[in-house]
């Protein structure tokens, strides 16, 4: 009997379809989504100027997009209420990974405790449901009570933020580890804590980062609530002080730079994935 | 010669309701390291938490499940299983998956690899080592999920359907690829299949089980695979009248007891 191996799933094979259709004169390729999307922007961009240039809005209200432009230059170079613009990104950008860190530490032993057993579901569970549904400025001001007006109580009403998706979801995974996946590993001789570390933890981790994901987000829009209260950095605070003064374009400013960040984080947080659990999408 | 032995076992799932119809009843099973075991049966009638039992991932509600005469609390490195759905682990490239079990036992990187790569060699997918699982075909996922088996050295291959969800034709060529590596690696094999065929081609034993409750309903001790095993073509092996004789039989063995749960 001979043994010949299998050959990989070929490719050589083209599905037939749309692509193998014979191209006609006339056949239009469908617009890219990007184009379409970027069309929008431009579109948006387009109206806004005009509103602006033809006096329709007060400048007060909304700035020229040149203004906002003119704006983010001078927060670059200059800055605002005694910072630079980078200065605020840092400070916030400090607090937000600062929080991240807490949140994973806490929030990923949490989760496995939730996933692995009855007593810490059971201690967990309704921590976790208390916490999740609160806006975090309903609880803001009481952890400025207990810890002061400082770093601590921003950073730590950002981390309470992001612990429940975090908790959640590393415990959904831990959850949905395959059955045989433990057994091939008990069969081989695993202990159990040699099963959490080998089969579960890596099982469990392209959920872990779609929790991280998601209290990124949450993150972010507890930031800028944090910063409200006595801060002097920080792009939260750099808006809420410009609107006090009514500088309109550096708020907006502020607001365009937040929503940059944001789509930097979830770049980044997809290419981390891709990365670190590239089976993930693929199985 | 070791042997794994199921002595009067039985299984019920509603371990507290001792009225509940038991999943298996009194099995009593031997099997030899010489020897190739194939459960068959309908579905239902208890084959997988047969093979559950003898790994260990299941307690048995009365009688014992040993090894050598030793009874065994839990799974354990002798008996090594292959699941139907490979159980591979995604984040681990082939070589890793199959020097994993000796990495758990605490095997030096450099040597565990070695000896996973002459693994790799003996299943013929020398080039696969350093490929993800999700780009290998399926019944290579199998052959390194049977070569994974093998790493931890184990004394008896227990496999629930390995070759159920492969196409026709690899699935005859990995029964050859079967009776090789359980010739060559000297484990005692259980494997629990759907197929009449595949029992007859691999069996030195085939156990016909019996539903509600699971029971050994016949026994029959079958030679097809050693001509497997010295080159006779299958088609040559198919055609006598004692293979199909004997086909039909155990088609009537199962058939007869889906009549007796119509009654």
């Amino acid at each position: 009997m001979s043994l010949s191996i299998e050959s990989a799933p070929s490719t050589t094979h083209q599905p037939r379809g749309i692509v193998e259709q014979p191209e006609r004169g006339t056949t239009r390729s469908p617009l890219p989504l990007a184009w379409i999307s970027l069309a929008t922007i431009v579109a948006l961009l387009a109206l806004w100027s005009l509103a602006s240039s033809y006096g329709l809005v007060s400048a007060l209200f909304l700035p020229s997009p040149l203004a906002v432009y003119k704006a983010l230059q001078s927060l670059a170079v200059t800055g605002f209420v005694d910072a630079t613009l980078a200065q605020h990104v840092g400070a916030s950008l400090l607090r937000i990974f600062g929080a991240l860190a807490v949140a994973i530490l806490l929030g990923v032993p949490g989760g496995i405790a939730i996933g692995t057993s009855r007593l810490g579901k059971g201690i967990l569970d309704p921590i976790v449901e208390f916490l999740r549904p609160l806006p975090p400025l309903a609880y803001l001001p009481l952890v400025i009570i207990w810890l002061g007006i400082g770093e601590a109580s921003k950073i730590a009403v950002i981390a309470l933020a992001m612990l429940p998706p975090i908790i959640l979801s590393t415990a959904t995974g831990v959850k949905s580890t395959s059955s045989d996946h433990i057994n091939a590993a008990r069969a081989f001789g695993a202990s159990r804590l040699q099963v959490l570390r080998h089969v579960i933890l890596p099982s469990a981790l392209p959920s872990v980062l779609t929790g991280t994901r998601i209290a990124l987000g949450a993150g972010w829009s507890t930031l800028v609530a944090a910063e409200l209260v006595a801060a002097t950095r920080g792009l939260g605070f750099m808006i809420q002080s410009a609107a006090q003064f009514l500088v309109t374009d550096v708020v907006i400013a502020g607001i365009v730079v937040i929503a940059a960040v944001a789509f930097v984080f979830e770049i980044t947080a997809r290419l981390l994935e891709r990365w670190l659990v590239p089976w993930a999408t693929r199985r | 010669m070791s042997v794994l032995s199921l002595e009067k076992v039985t299984l019920r799932y509603a371990a507290s309701d001792s009225r509940a119809a038991p999943v298996l009843a009194s099995i009593d099973l031997k099997i030899a390291r010489d020897e190739f075991v194939v459960v068959i049966g309908r579905s239902g009638s208890g084959k997988t938490s047969l093979l559950n039992l003898a790994a260990g991932f299941v307690a048995a509600s009365s009688g014992q499940v040993c090894v050598d005469g030793r009874p065994v609390a839990g799974p354990g490195a002798d008996r090594a299983v292959v699941f139907q759905d490979d159980a591979l682990y995604p984040w681990l490239t082939a070589l890793d998956n199959v020097a994993f079990p000796l990495h758990l036992r605490g095997v030096a990187r450099p040597e565990r690899l070695e000896r996973a790569r002459s693994l790799l060699n003996r299943v013929g997918l020398p080039d696969a080592a350093d490929r993800h699982v999700w780009e290998l075909s399926g019944g290579m996922r199998q052959r390194v999920g049977i070569a994974r088996a093998l790493a931890s050295d184990p004394k008896f291959l227990l496999m629930d359907e390995p070759l159920g969800a492969l196409d026709a034709l690899t699935r005859s060529r990995m029964q050859g690829f079967l009776l090789d590596v359980w010739q060559k690696s000297g484990v005692g094999a259980l494997l629990i299949t759907h197929s009449i065929e595949e029992a007859l081609l691999l069996a030195t034993r085939i156990i016909v089980l019996a539903p509600n409750p699971g029971r050994i309903a016949s026994e029959i001790a079958t030679t097809f695979g050693r001509d497997l095993l010295t080159g006779v073509s299958l088609a040559e092996i198919r055609s006598p009248p004692a293979f199909r004789r004997l086909h039909d039989e155990l088609t009537a063995l199962i058939h007869a007891e889906d009549e007796g749960i119509a009654a």
